[in-house]
Protein backbone atom coordinates (compact mmCIF):
# COMPACT_ATOMS: atom_id res chain seq x y z
CA UNK A 1 0.00 0.00 0.00
CA UNK A 2 1.13 3.53 -0.71
CA UNK A 3 0.80 5.90 2.22
CA UNK A 4 -2.43 7.85 2.71
CA UNK A 5 -3.91 10.27 5.19
CA UNK A 6 -6.85 9.05 7.25
CA UNK A 7 -10.07 10.78 8.22
CA UNK A 8 -12.99 9.44 10.21
CA UNK A 9 -15.78 12.01 10.00
CA UNK A 10 -18.95 11.53 12.03
CA UNK A 11 -21.38 13.24 9.65
CA UNK A 12 -22.20 13.00 5.94
CA UNK A 13 -21.61 16.75 5.58
CA UNK A 14 -18.08 16.48 6.99
CA UNK A 15 -17.26 13.49 4.80
CA UNK A 16 -18.41 15.32 1.66
CA UNK A 17 -16.43 18.41 2.69
CA UNK A 18 -13.21 16.38 3.00
CA UNK A 19 -13.82 14.64 -0.33
CA UNK A 20 -14.62 17.92 -2.09
CA UNK A 21 -11.42 19.56 -0.79
CA UNK A 22 -9.19 16.71 -1.99
CA UNK A 23 -9.91 15.21 -5.41
CA UNK A 24 -7.60 12.26 -4.70
CA UNK A 25 -9.31 11.25 -1.45
CA UNK A 26 -11.54 8.17 -1.50
CA UNK A 27 -14.27 6.89 0.80
CA UNK A 28 -13.81 3.49 2.44
CA UNK A 29 -16.67 1.48 3.91
CA UNK A 30 -16.07 -2.25 4.45
CA UNK A 31 -12.67 -2.14 2.76
CA UNK A 32 -13.16 -5.60 1.25
CA UNK A 33 -12.62 -4.35 -2.27
CA UNK A 34 -10.64 -1.17 -1.71
CA UNK A 35 -8.00 -2.56 0.69
CA UNK A 36 -7.03 -5.47 -1.61
CA UNK A 37 -6.77 -2.93 -4.46
CA UNK A 38 -4.51 -0.72 -2.33
CA UNK A 39 -2.37 -3.71 -1.36
CA UNK A 40 -1.92 -4.48 -5.07
CA UNK A 41 -0.99 -0.79 -5.53
CA UNK A 42 -3.71 -0.50 -8.16
CA UNK A 43 -4.89 2.69 -6.56
CA UNK A 44 -3.16 5.59 -4.84
CA UNK A 45 -5.62 7.75 -2.93
CA UNK A 46 -4.10 10.68 -1.03
CA UNK A 47 -6.53 10.06 1.83
CA UNK A 48 -9.12 7.57 2.96
CA UNK A 49 -12.37 8.89 4.36
CA UNK A 50 -13.62 6.14 6.67
CA UNK A 51 -17.43 6.04 6.64
CA UNK A 52 -17.73 3.68 9.61
CA UNK A 53 -18.13 6.54 12.10
CA UNK A 54 -21.22 8.01 10.40
CA UNK A 55 -24.31 6.70 12.16
CA UNK A 56 -26.65 8.26 9.55
CA UNK A 57 -25.32 5.83 6.94
CA UNK A 58 -26.41 2.71 8.81
CA UNK A 59 -29.63 0.89 9.27
CA UNK A 60 -32.65 -0.60 7.58
CA UNK A 61 -36.15 0.82 7.77
CA UNK A 62 -39.51 0.51 6.07
CA UNK A 63 -41.40 3.63 5.01
CA UNK A 64 -44.73 2.72 3.43
CA UNK A 65 -43.98 0.44 0.51
CA UNK A 66 -40.27 1.22 0.42
CA UNK A 67 -37.35 -0.41 2.21
CA UNK A 68 -34.54 2.07 2.85
CA UNK A 69 -31.09 0.64 3.43
CA UNK A 70 -28.19 2.85 4.56
CA UNK A 71 -25.05 2.64 2.42
CA UNK A 72 -22.92 1.40 5.37
CA UNK A 73 -25.24 -1.50 6.12
CA UNK A 74 -23.24 -4.75 6.08
CA UNK A 75 -24.23 -7.71 3.89
CA UNK A 76 -24.72 -9.81 7.04
CA UNK A 77 -27.23 -7.29 8.39
CA UNK A 78 -29.17 -7.38 5.11
CA UNK A 79 -29.17 -11.19 5.14
CA UNK A 80 -30.57 -11.41 8.67
CA UNK A 81 -32.84 -8.35 8.84
CA UNK A 82 -36.42 -9.25 9.78
CA UNK A 83 -37.69 -6.20 7.88
CA UNK A 84 -36.01 -7.34 4.65
CA UNK A 85 -36.79 -11.02 5.18
CA UNK A 86 -40.49 -10.24 5.39
CA UNK A 87 -40.70 -7.53 2.68
CA UNK A 88 -38.13 -8.69 0.08
CA UNK A 89 -36.95 -12.19 1.06
CA UNK A 90 -35.08 -12.54 -2.25
CA UNK A 91 -32.85 -9.60 -1.28
CA UNK A 92 -32.02 -11.15 2.10
CA UNK A 93 -31.33 -14.44 0.34
CA UNK A 94 -29.07 -12.67 -2.16
CA UNK A 95 -27.08 -11.04 0.66
CA UNK A 96 -26.61 -14.44 2.31
CA UNK A 97 -24.86 -15.74 -0.84
CA UNK A 98 -22.20 -13.00 -0.93
CA UNK A 99 -18.73 -14.37 -0.22
CA UNK A 100 -18.56 -15.92 3.24
CA UNK A 101 -19.44 -14.86 6.78
CA UNK A 102 -16.21 -12.89 7.25
CA UNK A 103 -16.87 -10.96 4.02
CA UNK A 104 -20.53 -10.37 4.95
CA UNK A 105 -19.51 -9.04 8.38
CA UNK A 106 -17.47 -6.24 6.77
CA UNK A 107 -18.68 -5.62 3.21
CA UNK A 108 -21.42 -3.03 2.77
CA UNK A 109 -24.26 -2.50 0.32
CA UNK A 110 -23.05 1.00 -0.55
CA UNK A 111 -19.49 -0.19 -1.15
CA UNK A 112 -20.67 -2.97 -3.42
CA UNK A 113 -23.00 -0.75 -5.46
CA UNK A 114 -20.47 2.11 -5.72
CA UNK A 115 -17.88 -0.40 -6.92
CA UNK A 116 -20.24 -1.95 -9.52
CA UNK A 117 -18.18 -5.08 -10.06
CA UNK A 118 -19.75 -7.00 -12.98
CA UNK A 119 -19.72 -10.15 -10.80
CA UNK A 120 -21.27 -8.47 -7.74
CA UNK A 121 -24.73 -9.53 -6.59
CA UNK A 122 -26.61 -6.38 -5.52
CA UNK A 123 -26.72 -4.53 -8.87
CA UNK A 124 -29.18 -7.12 -10.23
CA UNK A 125 -31.56 -6.64 -7.28
CA UNK A 126 -31.35 -2.85 -7.57
CA UNK A 127 -32.04 -2.97 -11.32
CA UNK A 128 -34.89 -5.50 -11.17
CA UNK A 129 -36.63 -3.84 -8.24
CA UNK A 130 -36.26 -0.34 -9.70
CA UNK A 131 -34.27 0.91 -6.70
CA UNK A 132 -33.49 4.60 -6.21
CA UNK A 133 -30.02 5.72 -5.21
CA UNK A 134 -29.95 8.57 -2.74
CA UNK A 135 -26.65 10.47 -2.71
CA UNK A 136 -25.62 13.56 -0.77
CA UNK A 137 -26.89 15.75 -3.64
CA UNK A 138 -29.46 13.88 -5.76
CA UNK A 139 -31.50 10.76 -6.31
CA UNK A 140 -30.72 8.47 -9.23
CA UNK A 141 -32.67 5.64 -10.86
CA UNK A 142 -30.83 2.31 -11.12
CA UNK A 143 -30.67 2.66 -14.95
CA UNK A 144 -28.82 5.95 -14.58
CA UNK A 145 -26.64 4.89 -11.65
CA UNK A 146 -24.94 1.88 -13.28
CA UNK A 147 -22.70 2.87 -16.18
CA UNK A 148 -20.89 -0.33 -17.08
CA UNK A 149 -17.94 -2.20 -15.67
CA UNK A 150 -16.76 -0.70 -12.35
CA UNK A 151 -18.39 2.60 -13.33
CA UNK A 152 -21.30 4.51 -11.80
CA UNK A 153 -22.78 7.98 -12.11
CA UNK A 154 -21.21 8.98 -8.75
CA UNK A 155 -18.88 11.99 -8.89
CA UNK A 156 -15.51 11.44 -7.16
CA UNK A 157 -16.64 13.51 -4.18
CA UNK A 158 -20.21 12.19 -4.12
CA UNK A 159 -21.38 9.84 -1.39
CA UNK A 160 -24.01 7.17 -1.72
CA UNK A 161 -26.24 7.62 1.32
CA UNK A 162 -29.03 5.05 1.03
CA UNK A 163 -30.76 2.77 -1.42
CA UNK A 164 -34.57 2.79 -1.65
CA UNK A 165 -36.14 -0.52 -2.71
CA UNK A 166 -39.85 -0.53 -3.58
CA UNK A 167 -41.43 -3.64 -2.01
CA UNK A 168 -42.37 -5.97 -4.90
CA UNK A 169 -45.36 -8.31 -5.17
CA UNK A 170 -42.83 -11.08 -5.60
CA UNK A 171 -39.17 -11.50 -6.40
CA UNK A 172 -36.62 -14.29 -6.70
CA UNK A 173 -32.88 -14.74 -7.13
CA UNK A 174 -30.68 -17.53 -8.41
CA UNK A 175 -26.97 -17.51 -9.16
CA UNK A 176 -24.25 -19.87 -10.14
CA UNK A 177 -21.46 -19.07 -7.71
CA UNK A 178 -17.81 -19.18 -8.48
CA UNK A 179 -16.96 -22.05 -6.12
CA UNK A 180 -13.93 -20.26 -4.63
CA UNK A 181 -14.98 -16.64 -4.19
CA UNK A 182 -18.78 -17.04 -4.42
CA UNK A 183 -18.86 -14.11 -6.84
CA UNK A 184 -21.53 -14.49 -9.49
CA UNK A 185 -20.72 -16.41 -12.68
CA UNK A 186 -24.25 -15.55 -13.68
CA UNK A 187 -27.05 -14.45 -11.40
CA UNK A 188 -30.60 -13.49 -12.25
CA UNK A 189 -33.01 -11.44 -10.14
CA UNK A 190 -36.67 -11.47 -11.23
CA UNK A 191 -39.26 -9.12 -9.79
CA UNK A 192 -42.88 -8.26 -10.22
CA UNK A 193 -43.09 -4.85 -8.62
CA UNK A 194 -43.52 -1.11 -8.91
CA UNK A 195 -41.30 -1.02 -12.02
CA UNK A 196 -43.29 -3.80 -13.69
CA UNK A 197 -41.91 -7.24 -14.40
CA UNK A 198 -38.15 -7.08 -14.58
CA UNK A 199 -35.35 -9.55 -15.09
CA UNK A 200 -31.82 -8.34 -14.31
CA UNK A 201 -28.62 -10.29 -14.89
CA UNK A 202 -25.28 -9.98 -13.08
CA UNK A 203 -22.00 -11.84 -13.59
CA UNK A 204 -22.61 -12.66 -17.24
CA UNK A 205 -21.87 -9.33 -18.90
CA UNK A 206 -19.55 -6.35 -18.38
CA UNK A 207 -22.23 -4.87 -16.12
CA UNK A 208 -25.74 -5.57 -14.91
CA UNK A 209 -28.31 -5.71 -17.72
CA UNK A 210 -32.02 -6.37 -18.20
CA UNK A 211 -33.14 -9.42 -20.15
CA UNK A 212 -36.05 -7.99 -22.07
CA UNK A 213 -37.14 -11.18 -23.83
CA UNK A 214 -37.51 -12.88 -20.45
CA UNK A 215 -39.42 -9.86 -19.12
CA UNK A 216 -41.88 -10.10 -22.03
CA UNK A 217 -42.28 -13.85 -21.54
CA UNK A 218 -42.95 -13.47 -17.81
CA UNK A 219 -45.38 -10.61 -18.41
CA UNK A 220 -47.45 -12.98 -20.57
CA UNK A 221 -47.07 -15.98 -18.26
CA UNK A 222 -45.25 -15.94 -14.90
CA UNK A 223 -43.77 -19.43 -14.84
CA UNK A 224 -40.38 -21.15 -15.26
CA UNK A 225 -41.66 -22.79 -18.48
CA UNK A 226 -42.38 -19.40 -20.00
CA UNK A 227 -38.68 -18.42 -19.92
CA UNK A 228 -37.27 -21.84 -20.84
CA UNK A 229 -37.12 -20.86 -24.51
CA UNK A 230 -35.44 -17.49 -23.96
CA UNK A 231 -32.10 -17.39 -25.78
CA UNK A 232 -29.48 -14.94 -24.57
CA UNK A 233 -27.09 -13.71 -27.27
CA UNK A 234 -23.52 -14.53 -26.10
CA UNK A 235 -22.09 -11.60 -28.06
CA UNK A 236 -20.50 -9.17 -25.61
CA UNK A 237 -20.78 -11.45 -22.57
CA UNK A 238 -17.78 -12.21 -20.34
CA UNK A 239 -15.42 -14.96 -21.36
CA UNK A 240 -12.67 -15.96 -18.93
CA UNK A 241 -11.04 -18.93 -17.20
CA UNK A 242 -14.28 -19.53 -15.30
CA UNK A 243 -16.52 -19.87 -18.33
CA UNK A 244 -17.06 -18.91 -21.96
CA UNK A 245 -19.58 -16.34 -23.20
CA UNK A 246 -21.69 -19.18 -24.66
CA UNK A 247 -21.75 -20.96 -21.29
CA UNK A 248 -22.81 -17.77 -19.53
CA UNK A 249 -25.51 -17.14 -22.16
CA UNK A 250 -26.88 -20.61 -21.42
CA UNK A 251 -26.75 -19.87 -17.68
CA UNK A 252 -28.91 -16.77 -18.19
CA UNK A 253 -31.84 -18.99 -19.21
CA UNK A 254 -31.19 -21.57 -16.49
CA UNK A 255 -30.83 -18.98 -13.73
CA UNK A 256 -33.93 -17.11 -14.90
CA UNK A 257 -35.98 -20.30 -14.60
CA UNK A 258 -34.59 -20.94 -11.12
CA UNK A 259 -35.19 -17.36 -10.05
CA UNK A 260 -38.85 -17.61 -11.09
CA UNK A 261 -39.12 -20.84 -9.09
CA UNK A 262 -37.51 -19.08 -6.12
CA UNK A 263 -40.02 -16.24 -6.39
CA UNK A 264 -42.92 -18.68 -6.39
CA UNK B 1 -2.86 13.21 12.59
CA UNK B 2 -3.65 11.42 15.84
CA UNK B 3 -3.02 7.74 15.28
CA UNK B 4 -3.68 6.46 18.79
CA UNK B 5 -6.27 3.80 19.48
CA UNK B 6 -7.45 1.77 22.42
CA UNK B 7 -8.29 -1.89 21.93
CA UNK B 8 -9.36 -4.61 24.29
CA UNK B 9 -7.37 -7.65 23.19
CA UNK B 10 -8.21 -10.96 24.85
CA UNK B 11 -9.69 -9.11 27.79
CA UNK B 12 -6.79 -6.72 28.29
CA UNK B 13 -7.00 -3.05 27.42
CA UNK B 14 -4.20 -1.78 25.22
CA UNK B 15 -3.34 1.80 24.30
CA UNK B 16 -1.52 1.84 21.01
CA UNK B 17 0.12 4.57 18.94
CA UNK B 18 0.18 3.52 15.29
CA UNK B 19 3.15 4.51 13.14
CA UNK B 20 0.94 4.82 10.07
CA UNK B 21 -2.75 4.47 9.10
CA UNK B 22 -1.94 1.52 6.83
CA UNK B 23 -1.44 -0.93 9.72
CA UNK B 24 -4.04 -3.70 9.62
CA UNK B 25 -5.33 -5.44 12.73
CA UNK B 26 -3.44 -8.51 11.54
CA UNK B 27 -0.08 -6.74 11.36
CA UNK B 28 -0.76 -4.98 14.64
CA UNK B 29 -1.47 -8.26 16.43
CA UNK B 30 1.51 -10.07 14.97
CA UNK B 31 4.18 -7.37 14.81
CA UNK B 32 3.30 -5.09 17.71
CA UNK B 33 1.59 -7.33 20.23
CA UNK B 34 3.55 -10.51 19.47
CA UNK B 35 0.28 -12.40 19.11
CA UNK B 36 1.50 -14.51 16.21
CA UNK B 37 -1.19 -17.18 16.53
CA UNK B 38 -3.27 -15.30 13.98
CA UNK B 39 -1.83 -16.18 10.58
CA UNK B 40 -1.32 -14.30 7.34
CA UNK B 41 -2.22 -16.45 4.35
CA UNK B 42 -3.36 -14.45 1.35
CA UNK B 43 -3.53 -10.97 2.94
CA UNK B 44 -6.48 -10.31 0.56
CA UNK B 45 -9.62 -11.58 2.31
CA UNK B 46 -9.77 -14.94 0.57
CA UNK B 47 -8.39 -17.60 2.90
CA UNK B 48 -9.59 -16.81 6.43
CA UNK B 49 -6.25 -17.69 8.11
CA UNK B 50 -6.37 -14.27 9.78
CA UNK B 51 -9.87 -14.69 11.25
CA UNK B 52 -10.40 -13.07 14.66
CA UNK B 53 -13.54 -11.99 16.48
CA UNK B 54 -14.11 -8.22 16.47
CA UNK B 55 -16.92 -7.24 18.83
CA UNK B 56 -17.99 -10.89 18.59
CA UNK B 57 -18.09 -11.00 14.79
CA UNK B 58 -15.83 -13.12 12.60
CA UNK B 59 -13.50 -10.78 10.76
CA UNK B 60 -10.65 -11.06 8.28
CA UNK B 61 -8.05 -9.07 10.22
CA UNK B 62 -5.95 -8.61 7.06
CA UNK B 63 -8.65 -6.33 5.60
CA UNK B 64 -9.39 -4.35 8.76
CA UNK B 65 -7.44 -1.15 9.32
CA UNK B 66 -6.43 -0.89 12.96
CA UNK B 67 -7.03 2.86 13.00
CA UNK B 68 -10.67 2.23 12.10
CA UNK B 69 -11.19 0.01 15.17
CA UNK B 70 -10.67 2.36 18.10
CA UNK B 71 -12.58 0.94 21.08
CA UNK B 72 -13.07 -2.54 19.58
CA UNK B 73 -13.10 -5.74 21.59
CA UNK B 74 -10.86 -8.36 20.00
CA UNK B 75 -10.57 -12.06 20.63
CA UNK B 76 -7.70 -14.02 19.07
CA UNK B 77 -6.68 -17.66 19.31
CA UNK B 78 -4.40 -16.79 22.25
CA UNK B 79 -7.44 -15.75 24.28
CA UNK B 80 -9.78 -18.72 23.88
CA UNK B 81 -8.37 -21.27 26.35
CA UNK B 82 -8.95 -20.84 30.08
CA UNK B 83 -5.50 -21.40 31.55
CA UNK B 84 -4.64 -25.01 30.76
CA UNK B 85 -8.22 -25.89 29.91
CA UNK B 86 -8.78 -25.84 26.18
CA UNK B 87 -11.86 -24.32 24.63
CA UNK B 88 -14.24 -27.13 23.54
CA UNK B 89 -13.57 -26.19 19.91
CA UNK B 90 -9.81 -26.54 20.40
CA UNK B 91 -10.28 -29.91 22.10
CA UNK B 92 -12.55 -31.11 19.29
CA UNK B 93 -10.00 -30.10 16.62
CA UNK B 94 -7.41 -32.26 18.39
CA UNK B 95 -9.80 -35.18 18.89
CA UNK B 96 -10.88 -35.17 15.23
CA UNK B 97 -7.55 -34.35 13.55
CA UNK B 98 -8.97 -31.09 12.26
CA UNK B 99 -5.58 -30.08 10.85
CA UNK B 100 -2.36 -31.26 9.29
CA UNK B 101 0.28 -28.52 9.03
CA UNK B 102 -1.77 -26.31 11.35
CA UNK B 103 -1.33 -23.06 9.46
CA UNK B 104 -5.03 -22.45 8.86
CA UNK B 105 -6.03 -23.81 12.27
CA UNK B 106 -6.16 -20.65 14.41
CA UNK B 107 -8.40 -19.06 11.77
CA UNK B 108 -10.52 -22.23 11.54
CA UNK B 109 -10.96 -22.35 15.32
CA UNK B 110 -11.88 -18.66 15.60
CA UNK B 111 -14.31 -19.08 12.73
CA UNK B 112 -15.84 -22.17 14.37
CA UNK B 113 -16.20 -20.32 17.67
CA UNK B 114 -17.93 -17.51 15.79
CA UNK B 115 -20.20 -19.92 13.93
CA UNK B 116 -21.27 -21.64 17.15
CA UNK B 117 -21.88 -18.32 18.91
CA UNK B 118 -24.02 -17.18 15.98
CA UNK B 119 -26.15 -20.25 16.66
CA UNK B 120 -25.53 -21.40 13.09
CA UNK B 121 -23.50 -24.60 13.56
CA UNK B 122 -26.36 -27.03 14.22
CA UNK B 123 -26.05 -30.73 13.43
CA UNK B 124 -26.03 -30.71 9.63
CA UNK B 125 -22.52 -31.19 8.15
CA UNK B 126 -23.50 -29.32 4.97
CA UNK B 127 -24.52 -26.32 7.02
CA UNK B 128 -21.23 -26.40 8.90
CA UNK B 129 -19.30 -26.59 5.63
CA UNK B 130 -21.19 -23.57 4.29
CA UNK B 131 -20.72 -21.70 7.59
CA UNK B 132 -16.97 -22.40 7.49
CA UNK B 133 -16.58 -21.60 3.79
CA UNK B 134 -14.53 -18.47 4.52
CA UNK B 135 -11.69 -20.62 5.84
CA UNK B 136 -9.57 -22.50 3.36
CA UNK B 137 -7.24 -25.38 4.23
CA UNK B 138 -4.41 -26.16 1.83
CA UNK B 139 -3.91 -29.52 3.56
CA UNK B 140 -7.51 -30.44 2.90
CA UNK B 141 -8.35 -31.33 6.49
CA UNK B 142 -11.97 -30.39 5.83
CA UNK B 143 -13.47 -33.73 6.90
CA UNK B 144 -11.84 -33.48 10.33
CA UNK B 145 -12.68 -29.78 10.62
CA UNK B 146 -16.37 -30.42 9.95
CA UNK B 147 -16.41 -33.30 12.45
CA UNK B 148 -14.67 -31.11 15.04
CA UNK B 149 -17.20 -28.30 14.69
CA UNK B 150 -20.13 -30.72 14.98
CA UNK B 151 -18.50 -32.38 18.00
CA UNK B 152 -17.84 -29.03 19.71
CA UNK B 153 -21.46 -28.02 19.18
CA UNK B 154 -22.62 -31.36 20.66
CA UNK B 155 -20.28 -30.96 23.64
CA UNK B 156 -21.57 -27.43 24.30
CA UNK B 157 -25.20 -28.58 23.99
CA UNK B 158 -24.54 -31.44 26.42
CA UNK B 159 -22.84 -29.14 28.91
CA UNK B 160 -25.76 -26.75 28.69
CA UNK B 161 -28.28 -29.53 29.28
CA UNK B 162 -26.28 -30.75 32.27
CA UNK B 163 -26.32 -27.24 33.72
CA UNK B 164 -30.04 -26.93 33.17
CA UNK B 165 -30.69 -30.31 34.82
C1 LIG C 1 -13.22 -13.18 -0.58
C2 LIG C 1 -14.26 -12.23 -1.10
C3 LIG C 1 -15.41 -12.73 -1.67
C4 LIG C 1 -16.40 -11.87 -2.17
N1 LIG C 1 -17.52 -12.41 -2.73
C5 LIG C 1 -18.50 -11.58 -3.21
C6 LIG C 1 -19.69 -12.10 -3.78
O1 LIG C 1 -19.92 -13.30 -3.84
N2 LIG C 1 -20.61 -11.21 -4.25
C7 LIG C 1 -20.42 -9.85 -4.16
O2 LIG C 1 -21.31 -9.11 -4.60
N3 LIG C 1 -19.30 -9.34 -3.61
C8 LIG C 1 -18.35 -10.16 -3.14
N4 LIG C 1 -17.21 -9.63 -2.56
C9 LIG C 1 -17.07 -8.17 -2.49
C10 LIG C 1 -17.64 -7.63 -1.21
O3 LIG C 1 -19.04 -7.72 -1.25
C11 LIG C 1 -17.21 -6.20 -1.00
O4 LIG C 1 -17.42 -5.95 0.32
C12 LIG C 1 -17.91 -5.14 -1.81
O5 LIG C 1 -17.79 -5.29 -3.18
C13 LIG C 1 -17.38 -3.74 -1.52
O6 LIG C 1 -17.94 -3.31 -0.36
P1 LIG C 1 -17.07 -2.65 0.79
O7 LIG C 1 -18.04 -2.13 1.78
O8 LIG C 1 -16.07 -3.61 1.25
O9 LIG C 1 -16.44 -1.42 0.00
P2 LIG C 1 -14.98 -0.76 0.02
O10 LIG C 1 -13.96 -1.75 -0.37
O11 LIG C 1 -14.77 -0.02 1.27
O12 LIG C 1 -15.20 0.29 -1.16
C14 LIG C 1 -15.42 -0.12 -2.51
C15 LIG C 1 -15.48 1.12 -3.41
O13 LIG C 1 -16.68 1.86 -3.17
C16 LIG C 1 -16.39 3.19 -2.75
N5 LIG C 1 -17.40 3.50 -1.72
C17 LIG C 1 -17.64 2.79 -0.59
N6 LIG C 1 -18.70 3.30 0.06
C18 LIG C 1 -19.15 4.35 -0.66
C19 LIG C 1 -20.23 5.30 -0.50
N7 LIG C 1 -21.08 5.22 0.55
N8 LIG C 1 -20.39 6.25 -1.43
C20 LIG C 1 -19.54 6.32 -2.50
N9 LIG C 1 -18.52 5.47 -2.71
C21 LIG C 1 -18.32 4.48 -1.80
C22 LIG C 1 -14.96 3.16 -2.26
O14 LIG C 1 -14.33 4.40 -2.42
C23 LIG C 1 -14.35 2.10 -3.17
O15 LIG C 1 -14.00 2.67 -4.41
C24 LIG C 1 -16.22 -10.46 -2.06
C25 LIG C 1 -15.06 -9.95 -1.47
C26 LIG C 1 -14.08 -10.82 -0.98
C27 LIG C 1 -12.85 -10.25 -0.33
S1 LIG D 1 -4.86 -13.59 5.32
FE1 LIG D 1 -6.74 -12.60 5.69
S2 LIG D 1 -8.10 -13.75 4.50
FE2 LIG D 1 -6.20 -14.61 3.92
S1 LIG E 1 -3.92 -27.74 8.21
FE1 LIG E 1 -2.51 -27.08 6.70
S2 LIG E 1 -3.61 -25.49 5.77
FE2 LIG E 1 -5.11 -26.35 7.02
Amino acid sequence: MYDFAYHKPTSIADAVKILAADPDAKPVSGGHTLLPALKHRLNQPSALVDLSGIAELRGIKREGDTIIIGAMTRHGEVATSDIIKSAIPALAHMASTIGDTQVRNRGTMGGSLANNDPAADYPAAAMALGAKFQTDRRTLAAEDFFQGMFTTALEPDELLIAIHFPVPKKAGYAKLKNPASRYSMCGVFVADGAAGIRVAVNGAGPGVFRQEAAEAALSANWSPEAVAGVKQDPDGLNSDIHGSAEYRAHLVTVMTKRAVLDAG
Amino acid sequence: MNLSITLTVNGRERMLALPDPRVTLLDLLRDRLDLTGTKKGCDRGHCGACTILVDGRRTNSCLALAISHDGADILTIEGVAHGDTLDPVQAAFIAHDGFQCGYCTPGQIMSAIGLIREGQAGTDPERVREGMSGNLCRCGAYAGITEAVLEAQRALDAAEQEQAA
